[in-house]
């Protein structure tokens, strides 16, 4: 689901529309454009304490064989939404399981470590190398 | 008093039509596009989600176009856009200690495990002004260098609290319901994740101001910046139908660990008293600022005299809110005819008695 969420439309659009013209899902519920409450921790490790809220996209879908997807991501995308909502679907069917694994999960997965890695390498060049100045007093 | 006044539709209507025209400038000017508003004035963007208190950069950016650049105007329309939207949900607690990190400072230990990374930062600039960027430019991309993919960055707090030098966070009692000052009316005494809730998505001048004052003595409290943490966190909400919480994407937000001079008694030892700060996107300033006010109004928890305004919750809490200030200092705008009318009767009036009382003529007030 973590891979659903932060994938990109075409990332899910392109994989359902090759491996699965024919897919009729039902929506159950629409995608809806709602907000989150985002919670942080009072000192990072606390109790919960309200923060400020988020735009967020929902939609339930039903396909054959009544395998129900959930999808649900940050933003307004209703209908990147609802491929996520497929796309758990499908990965819900054990038949089609591998297929989702290796068409979209594997791929995003991949995608978002790679600009993990990038983000921690700009940041690690950022690092500060402290060097002592020896001071003149001591003996050599 | 108001009274109804009918009439203006004409005055109205074309005055909007001219904020238009003006907000479009030039018209030799390229139009700016939200996509450049949120990609190139990203704090500004960042500022406006904060206090909006709405994390979506597109319609903070679109906002900010609209309201030509005016940060507190573009605020107000992000938060009247978010009473159209129902609320889905609340995410699970943010877990900042798991943020992928841009940069993290710490003024208090130089060596510390993972380091300091300066990251995008104002810091050790010489504010001049680079004129290279009033012509097109051609940006490098970023440096990089390799990463130890074993190396941590735990919190500097945790690495205090791990020494038992700093006081513990309160943690969650059960079935103690989260404060929501969106949903019921701010009373006071406030508790403190009501506080941190209304600092979260306080003015950031004026919590600057704030801030500042308690440096300058009103209401000391000794600040050193244990971390100041930028990056991203995952967000996950709970789905009732699942029954468990879902990953949703990930947000960028600022973390601020503020370590304040130590409390003891008689039954604990002393140990590092803390403030805390917590804002989305980029916002270094406002959430230093935060955790300042944080621990100023704290005073009474610590039996701390409270003689300046930051330590004053009802004079804090009240105020910092710019959309309410700005509604109500602004309403002094909206036609006041009849209590000025009134006023002006009742001055009249008091200069004639006082000329009765005098003896002379009544003055030939112009009518």
């Amino acid at each position: 689901m973590a891979a659903f969420a932060r994938a990109r439309t075409s990332e899910l659009a392109e994989p359902v529309a090759r491996l699965w013209p024919d897919l009729a899902a039902r929506d159950l519920r629409a995608p809806e454009i709602g907000l989150v409450m985002l919670r942080g921790r009072i000192g990072g490790d606390g109790a919960a304490f309200n923060l400020g809220e988020a735009t967020v996209t929902r939609a339930v879908v039903e396909i054959k064989g009544g395998y129900r997807g959930y999808g649900q991501r940050l933003g307004r995308e209703p209908a990147t939404a609802r491929l996520a909502a497929v796309a758990d679907a499908l990965w819900q069917n054990e038949q089609e399981r591998a297929r989702v694994e290796a068409e979209i999960v594997t791929p995003v997965t991949r995608r978002l470590a790679a600009e993990s890695l990038q983000a921690k390498s700009e940041a690690a060049a950022t690092k500060v190398d402290f060097f002592t100045l020896v001071r003149g007093e001591s003996e050599p | 008093m108001y009274v109804a006044v009918k009439g203006g539709e004409r005055a109205i209507a074309n005055a909007h039509r001219m904020l238009a025209d003006k907000r479009r400038g030039d018209r030799a000017v390229d139009e700016i596009g939200v996509d450049q508003i949120r990609e190139q004035l990203a704090l500004a963007v960042d500022r406006v989600m904060s206090e909006g208190s709405l994390y979506d950069r597109d319609l903070a950016a679109l906002a900010i176009k609209q309201a030509r650049g005016d940060l507190i105007e573009a605020i107000f329309l992000v938060r009247a856009y978010r009473t159209t939207l129902p609320r889905f949900g609340f995410s699970e607690p943010l877990e900042t200690a798991d943020m992928l990190i841009s940069r993290r400072i710490s003024a208090t230990y130089k060596d510390l495990p993972g380091g300091q990374i300066l990251g995008p930062t104002f810091d050790y600039t010489h504010r001049l002004l680079d004129f290279a960027l009033a012509a097109e430019s051609e940006t490098m991309p970023p440096a990089t260098s390799p990463v130890d993919p074993a190396e941590t960055m735990t919190r500097v707090t945790d690495i205090i609290a791990g020494e038992d030098l700093i006081e513990n966070n309160p943690q969650p009692a059960d079935g103690q319901p989260v404060g929501d000052l969106t949903r019921d009316p701010l009373a006071f005494p406030a508790d403190r994740d009501l506080r941190l809730q209304n600092l979260a998505r306080g003015d950031e001048g004026f919590l600057l101001a704030l801030g500042y004052s308690t440096q300058r003595g009103y209401g000391r409290n000794h600040p050193f910046v244990g971390e100041i943490r930028v990056g991203e966190v995952e967000v996950e909400m709970l789905i009732p139908d699942l029954g468990f919480a879902a990953p949703l994407g990930v947000i960028a937000v600022t973390e601020c660990q503020m370590v304040n001079q130590f409390k003891g008694s008689k039954t604990e030892p002393p140990r590092f008293t803390r403030g805390y700060g917590l804002g989305f996107g980029h916002c270094e300033r406002k959430a230093m600022s935060m955790a300042l006010v944080d621990r100023a109004l704290r005073a009474q928890e610590f039996g701390e005299e409270r003689k300046g305004p930051a330590q004053d919750e009802e004079f804090v809490l009240s105020h910092s809110d710019n959309v309410q200030a700005t509604g109500f200092v602004e309403h002094l705008k909206l036609p006041h005819y009849v209590d000025f009318q009134a006023e002006t009767s009742m001055l009249r009036l008091m200069r004639a008695a006082n000329a009765r009382q005098a003896g002379l003529p009544p003055a030939e007030a112009a009518e």
